[in-house]
């Protein structure tokens, strides 16, 4: 994803943008619009107006924030997988997380912030992520529900984004979907394993499900109506697919997979509508979300105080190699 | 603020011998040593590649987006350069 050090003519790459120059040129406004109206991407040092960049920065960020917290109610497991093959399917897929994170960190960079401004951001609680990793992983039977469940949902929002207008983005999300199936694959077997145990497993499963279920389907972010982005975006080429549209796609592919796995999913309303051709599903408890959202999440402040810790407990190994790389170069 | 931050390199991979090195991401290290132990971990974690290169990413020098045009249309009007320009008769057109 080209980024943004590299050298191009007369660009000083602390600048937002050498674009920022010329922020209402009418030809540049309309090649960006006949660019996506094509359906041709933008990339990186190409003109775009400054909303776009806003948009596309604040979104990948995000994006790439939950990839890094997403790691943490997963990690907790990783001592206590209950076997040396799940220990080694878990460490892969939380490995994968990290590396998600990093594409998608790079695909911001593009946009000309800097790494440490993103990071700073997520730490001092300016920029969000995910809501749904603010719930604790009480029991074994919970990796496997993330791995079904938000991977899951993670993936139909995913797909759409594997065609959105901003060229490192895209490329970003195809690498990324091409790994999350693993994810998702690998919750189910663990499910599907336990299903097939002691009927005290088989309780830990149902348990799992009942407590992800809802926070999975508020994963898709507010009703269309509600959702503040959602329109712009669209035009933008950067959401493809509404809200409303991807929850509905998640349940109908989701609600036949529970009764293979053998497990209700916790909503007495949903049933199968004939006329509509789609699963019909209860009320979203809209309370919870937005408390979730504005950082009230079971687990909010853990995560961020974990994250904080990490990066600073690993500062003197950056800084020392840091210092090393600056040592050789000078004596080369 | 210092720029304390590692500096950014853009990797290259070959997929496999036969094929070209291909542009796939980047990544921030603090040296090249680093670079190709964090390019291994980031982006060959299933076999994606036979071989590495990495840059650094202010040592590339690319073509500027505003002169597209100069830069790329000359070639548009010299359709001479592709072999369909050439009606032959049919007996040797497969040539």
């Amino acid at each position: 994803m080209y980024t943004q050090a590299i050298d191009l003519p007369n660009q000083d790459t602390e600048s937002p943008r050498p674009d920022a120059q010329a922020p209402d040129n009418p030809d540049y406004e309309a090649q960006f619009e006949a660019t996506l109206s094509r359906g041709d991407f933008i990339e990186p040092k190409d003109w775009m107006p400054e909303a776009y960049r806003k948009t596309l920065v604040r979104q990948i960020s995000q994006h790439a924030h939950s990839e890094i917290v997403g790691m943490l109610p997963e990690g907790n497991w990783i001592t206590r997988a209950p076997t040396l093959k799940r220990k080694a399917i878990l460490l892969a897929k939380v490995q994968d997380e990290g590396g998600h994170g990093l594409y998608l960190y790079a695909a911001a960079e593009t946009l000309g912030v800097s790494r440490d401004a993103l990071v700073e951001a997520l730490h001092n609680g300016k920029a969000k992520y995910s809501s749904i990793f603010n719930y604790p992983t009480l029991t074994w039977a919970d990796i496997g529900a993330i791995g079904w469940l938000v991977d899951g949902a993670a993936i139909m929002n995913q797909i759409p984004l594997t065609r959105c207008s901003y060229g490192p983005y895209a490329r970003a999300m195809i690498r990324i979907c091409k790994e999350e199936s693993f994810h998702q694959r690998q919750g189910f077997d663990l499910l599907l394993t336990m299903m097939r145990g002691t009927p005290q497993q088989r309780a830990m499963v149902q348990d799992a499900v009942n407590r992800w279920w809802w926070p999975v389907l508020m994963m898709f972010g507010p009703h269309d109506s509600a959702s503040t982005h959602g329109e712009q975006s669209a035009r933008w080429g950067i959401k493809r697919i509404s809200n409303d549209d991807l929850r509905q796609k998640f349940v109908d592919a989701t609600a036949p997979q529970a009764q293979v796995l053998g497990v209700t999913l916790p909503d007495p309303q949903l049933r199968w509508n004939e006329a509509r051709g789609h699963w019909d599903f209860g009320p979203i408890d809209w309370q919870e979300f937005w408390n979730v959202v504005n950082g009230h999440g079971p687990c909010a402040r853990e995560r961020i105080a974990e994250r904080v810790k990490a990066h600073e407990d690993g500062a003197w190994v950056r800084e020392a190699a840091l210092a090393y790389a600056r040592k050789q170069a000078a004596a080369a | 603020m210092d720029r304390n931050e590692w500096p950014l390199w853009e990797v290259f991979i070959r997929s496999r011998n036969g094929l070209d090195h291909k542009h796939c991401g980047s990544l921030h290290a603090p040296d090249a040593r680093m670079a190709l132990q964090n390019a291994r971990d980031i982006y060959t974690r299933r076999m994606e590649g036979v071989s590495i290169w990495v840059v650094r990413s202010d040592q590339i020098h690319a073509s500027d987006p505003e002169a597209k045009p100069e830069m790329f249309d000359p070639a548009e009007d010299k359709i001479y350069r592709h072999p369909t320009f050439y009606k032959l008769p049919r007996e040797v057109d497969h040539m």
